[in-house]
């Protein structure tokens, strides 16, 4: 474990926050840092000054990395978790092995999954990734396999009646009506991964958990909370994005009304 | 392209078997039956007869495990199980209708699959819908979860129409309506089918709605063994054995008065037509009334005849009816009924 935290030893962004130098005149061997505002000053628990003045150098490039980081990772496991579902659909006995291989990844805890990844693929974007994938294959694969077998069997059997193929019933009607369930396991998956990409900082110095890593040694602590903060607005607005792409897919969904 | 309607065809069972895997009994038993193009043979009987594993053995949705069965002069071995369905209409117990797809969309799919242009579905979707009267400019963007029940199912007759396919299969298509529904969707089909004229096999369990919608009757016991095959008329009249009898019911007299109309029978003149002498004693029933509404109305009202009367003025509309004075056909005897019941 100490490998792991050794990487993240370097607080480049609490030096410039705590502005413990001031410039006098003469010869600047340390540079200007500027004079601290009073709620810095004061080491206040929250500085909106300085979260803001540090929004463009610090928290904006942490978040854009933080939703790169679970974009790739959600849809990397999505598609993993479609095609192993749909497999599994098609023939039975593939669904135990998928299932116990990803409740294993899923029991195993992303931190130490990350420690056993590093001998592998070392300290790098792939690790993290590696590790969130394998972390929401379980639930992806969950709900849209149960989606894929809550599609009404009359459906099912009219589009086989019509004459529709093993694939066009697959991508005309199983899941089309499996989107809820698609969309479910991704809502979940999505905000379990913007918080475990959070403990990704042990791996990469990246993303809004390696601002909150840095900022968790430091009295100061304006770092910390802004950094969590924008990690739950992510996964709130995350969710809400998806619940309303949700809605957009599937306007039958909504329409129900008595009849 | 080709012509668009296609002609109805016989649907020929010979010596059809089908036992399932790991099973010992056959679920149909060397069934031989003949569907006459163009028209309804109902499969009756209870569950577990092998009525619908027959039906489904026709598009191949189950393949027979022994005999062959022909549509028109053709195997269905012989052709494609895919191109086979879509050459067949195909309609179910709560229509299996996708709830993802709007009403137009749902009965779009034959015609997408097969490939149409949009111009040439959209026409045949919006011909369809005014063909079981649900207006297209109001429900064609509709969900099917919008829709009755009734309405649903008639959703599912035009999508099985789509590609005017000359033979209908239908399993239990009006089961899950309720009884008034039921009949009037029952009439609406039996009107379409006077217009369209494709060979339909109909799965039903209930006698009633095969004595309705049949021109043919096929009644199924249990092992998948046809127990008779004949009209309603026949079949009421002379069940082949005990299992038929009691499967029609003890009431098939009178079922059997229900096939038959006043207008069929030979009327007594009626004395002084129309005339009060008799105190309005007499009961009037139309001639498109049924013999069984006929005694009906004879045992409620304690007569031995009903004055029957023709179609009111020109105008055969029902709204009109009320006010023009009916014509009297003549005098139906409860002795005439009975004849003609038994006859």
């Amino acid at each position: 474990m100490n490998g792991v935290l050794l990487q993240t030893a370097r607080v480049p962004g609490l030096l410039s926050a705590a502005g413990q130098h001031q410039g006098h005149g003469g010869g600047p061997v340390i540079p200007d840092y500027g004079t601290p505002s009073r709620c810095v000053a004061a080491d206040g628990t929250f500085c909106p000054d300085w979260f803001a003045s540090h929004w463009r150098v610090l928290f904006w490039p942490a978040l854009l990395q933080h939703i790169e980081l679970t974009v790739i990772a959600v849809v990397a496991g999505f598609l993993i978790a479609v095609a192993a579902a749909v497999l599994a659909h098609f023939q039975g006995w593939f669904a135990a092995p998928c299932s116990a291989v990803s409740s294993f990844l899923y029991t195993v805890p992303p931190l130490a999954l990350f420690q056993l990844l590093v001998p592998v693929s070392g300290f790098s974007v792939l690790t993290v990734e590696l590790a969130l994938v394998a972390y929401s294959l379980y639930l992806l694969f969950t709900t849209i396999l149960t989606g894929l077998r809550e599609v009404p069997e009359d459906a099912v059997r009219a589009a086989r009646g019509m004459g529709l193929t093993r694939r066009q019933i697959l991508f005309k009607v199983e899941l089309p009506l499996a989107l809820p369930s698609l969309v479910s396991g991704l809502r979940v998956a999505t905000v379990m991964t913007v918080a475990t990409v959070a403990i990704a900082a042990y791996v990469i110095d990246a993303g809004l958990g390696s601002l909150i890593l840095k900022a968790l040694q430091s009295p100061f602590n304006t770092q910390f909370i802004g950094a969590g903060a924008l990690a739950v607005a992510l996964a709130l607005a995350a969710d809400g994005l998806l619940v309303l792409a949700g809605r957009l897919l599937t306007p039958w969904a909504r329409s129900r009304r008595a009849a | 392209m080709s012509q668009r309607t296609h002609e109805a065809e016989q649907i020929v069972f010979d010596r059809v078997v089908k036992t399932y895997p790991g099973s010992t009994a056959p679920a149909v038993d060397e069934l031989t039956l003949t569907v006459p193009a163009g028209e309804v043979c109902v499969l009756l009987g209870p569950s577990g007869s092998g009525k619908t594993t027959a039906l489904m053995m026709v598009n191949r949705l189950i393949e027979p495990t022994g005999g062959d069965i022909r549509i028109g002069d053709r195997s269905i071995r012989d052709l494609d199980p895919i191109r086979l369905r879509r050459s067949i209409g195909y309609v179910i117990q709560q229509t299996g209708l996708f709830p993802h797809l709007t009403i137009a969309g749902n009965i779009a799919t034959v015609p997408k699959v097969l490939g149409w242009d949009k111009k040439r579905t959209k026409e045949r979707v919006d011909e369809l819908l005014e063909l079981v009267g649900l207006p297209p400019g109001e429900y064609a963007k509709r969900y099917p979860a919008q829709l009755s029940g009734g309405q649903r199912q008639r959703v599912g007759i035009a999508r099985a129409l789509a590609a005017d396919p000359p033979v209908m299969l239908m399993d239990e298509p009006f089961g899950a309506l309720d009884p008034i529904t039921r009949e009037r969707v029952q009439d609406e089909f039996l009107a379409l089918h006077e217009r369209l004229r494709k060979t339909v096999i109909f799965v039903s369990h209930d006698i009633d709605e095969a004595v309705r919608m049949g021109d043919r009757i096929a009644i199924f016991r249990e092992g998948g063994r046809l127990a008779q095959y004949a009209a309603p008329r026949e079949l009421l009249k002379k069940p082949a054995d005990d299992f038929v009898a009691r499967f029609v019911g003890a009431d098939r007299g009178l079922k059997r008065l229900s096939l038959m109309r006043l207008g069929d029978l030979d009327l007594a003149p009626a004395d002084g037509a129309g005339s009060a002498d008799r105190g309005g004693a007499v009961p009037e029933l139309p001639a498109a009334a049924t013999l069984r509404s006929a005694l009906s109305l004879m045992v409620a009202e304690g007569v031995d005849a009903v004055r029957v009367t023709g179609d009111a003025g020109g105008a055969a509309g029902e709204a009109g009816a009320a006010d023009a004075e009916p014509p009297v056909l003549g005098l139906a005897s409860l002795d005439a009924v009975r004849k003609a019941g038994s006859a």
